[in-house]
């Protein structure tokens, strides 16, 4: 039973970490900090199950979120629909998408597969810039009437905050089950040798297309959360690529194929990044040390934080999962 | 005793060899079938073929009553065919536990997950594995991997198993506990389809041997009769007296 396991109890511990501090102190700059730790943390929970559990790599992730923000802007400004069934709609189209691309690319294996992920993140990329709906290269913005439902701005900000952690710790929550269910453990069998996988039954390609499909529902939830937060959206800030490898760079920080090591890097680097990033003499300073850190990680510690804590503390494996 | 597998003229090409070519023969139910022949002969295609690893380019495959030809491995186990691997497969960041615990879970029975643990238990003990359930697969000797390999095809508690090679590189000791052991499936009811070089063993687990030779059938018939077939001395065993020798011992 999931609530048997510490590690479940750990992520609600964190959600309320999340809701109490900036709410303690009233405090809207805390909060923004907070928000971007969350959506790291989405964003590289959801990763973890292709990477981690799938042994898939996933260098196009980030299209999800993006597309995701998409797909909710235009339904909230164009289609004047709620925020919620807006977000939640996102996650559906998002995740269909996913579902069709993933049964094409996914016969391909390895530094294939990598490959075709980035040249989906590149074509949507393109699509997207292209799109009159969407307002091709210039974007989409949101009138201040659309967060008239949420009881104006500020509180649209209080409200997106509450569902944002309540999509973090739905990710997290995600990860725990599919870990410890028969789906996880078929992905684990794909990722350990996929045509042994295949020979003791598991029908791999389904079995990939549904994680793929998986790991897009919450991040693109998220995106469509986000960019109504921000209320403007424009492809090149929708589909950073940059984010898509630094989101690699965290969970493998963090170590992959675990719950809380996922959290745990995309925390610790999103917390440092951000640092970097307002300090006026370090701007930009931060894609040297995301190098830095993945070379570092790729060489010394390839299972990450976790998988240094499990080495000095083997108990630690049955607590932190 | 019924058949349970039958191929009929079953060929495969790659570019340009002919692996194999024109292969028909029977498993009865309850039977040990012995595959033999020089290297390159194929052998491990033709498991390939009949476990849905490679489609065949002519020919066709009825496993109990249905046309199994082309079916994707995954299908292929649901039905009750399973095969463990010449060059064992472990997954090595997994347990020994969780390894046999795929196999019970995407097996013929596809059982749920403590149900699968159960099974997967219960099937270490039968191979000898129980110590090491907690170990990781990448920690055993070659001679547990290969344990382990049929350990996870026999959880998927299959009609017919395919052993590839599975006393190859063991130490003699190691190879009178596997015979022991694939004796023991035999009696629990299981059909046994085995590629083997080890003469001595083969000859006296099989109740009949198919010979391949260039990706033909060369012979096919109890083990004494191939043993001094005349074309199979020629082709594989190259000793005339072998049969005396590989017969007498027991």
């Amino acid at each position: 039973m999931i609530f048997k396991r510490p590690s479940f109890w750990l992520t609600f511990l964190l959600a309320a970490v999340f809701v109490y501090l900036p709410l303690r102190a009233n405090d809207a700059a805390l909060r923004e900090d907070l928000i971007l730790v969350a959506v790291a943390i989405i964003l590289v929970s959801n990763l973890n199950l292709m990477i981690g559990y799938t042994g898939y790599v996933n260098f196009g992730h980030i299209v999800f979120y993006g597309l995701g923000g998409y797909v909710g802007l235009y339904l909230v400004s164009v289609r004047g629909w709620h925020l919620p069934s807006a977000a939640v709609a996102a996650g559906i189209f998002v995740s269909i998408c996913a579902l069709l691309f993933g049964l094409g690319v996914l016969r391909l294996r390895g530094a294939y597969f990598a490959l075709a992920t980035v040249g989906i993140l590149v074509a949507v990329h393109a699509f997207v810039s292209n799109f009159d709906p969407w307002g091709r290269s210039t974007g989409m913005y949101l009138p201040f009437e659309a967060y008239e439902p949420l009881g104006g701005a500020m509180h649209a900000l209080w409200v997106t905050y509450y569902l944002v952690i309540a999509v973090m710790t739905l990710s997290m929550i995600l990860s725990l089950v599919i870990k410890r269910s028969k789906f996880g453990l078929g992905l684990f069998a794909i990722r350990e040798d996929e045509d042994a996988a295949v020979v003791l039954g598991i029908n791999a390609t389904v079995y990939k297309a549904i994680i793929y499909s998986v790991s897009a529902f919450l991040p693109a939830v998220a995106g469509a959360l986000m960019f109504y937060k921000n209320g403007m959206i424009d492809p090149s800030i929708a589909f950073e690529y940059m984010l898509s490898i630094e989101g690699i760079v965290m969970l493998m920080l963090g170590g992959q194929g675990t719950v809380i090591g996922a959290a745990m890097g995309a925390g610790l680097y999103e917390r440092l990044r951000s640092y970097l990033l307002t300090s006026p003499r370090l701007s930009n300073f931060h894609l040297v040390i995301a190098g830095g850190l993945l070379l570092v990680v790729v060489l010394f510690a390839s299972s990450g934080l976790i998988g240094w804590l499990y080495k000095f503390v083997p108990r630690s494996r049955e607590v932190i999962e | 005793m019924s058949v349970l597998l039958e191929t009929r003229g079953v060929s495969k090409r790659f570019g340009g060899l002919q692996a194999v070519s024109d292969v028909s023969f029977i498993i009865r139910e309850e039977e040990i079938l012995g595959l033999i022949g020089p290297n390159g002969a194929g052998k491990t295609t033709l498991f390939n073929i009949v476990n849905g690893v490679y489609k065949p380019d002519q020919g066709k495959i009825t496993f109990g009553d249905k046309d199994i030809t082309g079916l994707a491995p995954n299908q292929v186990v649901k039905l009750g065919l399973a095969r463990t691997h010449q060059i064992v497969k472990p997954l090595n960041g997994m347990s020994v536990l969780e390894n046999v615990t795929v196999g019970a879970c995407f097996g013929r029975e596809s059982l749920g997950l403590h149900a699968a643990r159960e099974t997967a238990l219960d099937v270490l003990k039968q191979v000898g594995l129980a110590e090491r359930a907690s170990s990781p697969a990448r920690s055993l000797t070659l001679a547990a991997k290969k344990r382990l390999e049929v350990a996870r095809a026999l959880a998927a508690k299959p009609k017919l198993l395919l052993l590839d090679e599975v006393l190859a590189g063991l130490t003699p000791t190691e190879v009178a506990q596997m015979i022991d052991l694939i004796r023991k499936i035999r009696e629990r009811g299981v059909s046994v389809f085995m590629i083997e070089h080890v003469m001595q063993a083969i000859m006296k687990l099989s109740d009949r041997i198919v010979v391949l030779n260039f990706g033909q059938k060369l012979a096919e018939g109890s083990p004494p009769e191939v043993a001094s077939d005349p074309q199979v001395i020629e082709a594989y065993l190259g000793d005339s007296e072998i049969a005396d020798k590989l017969m007498e011992k027991d």
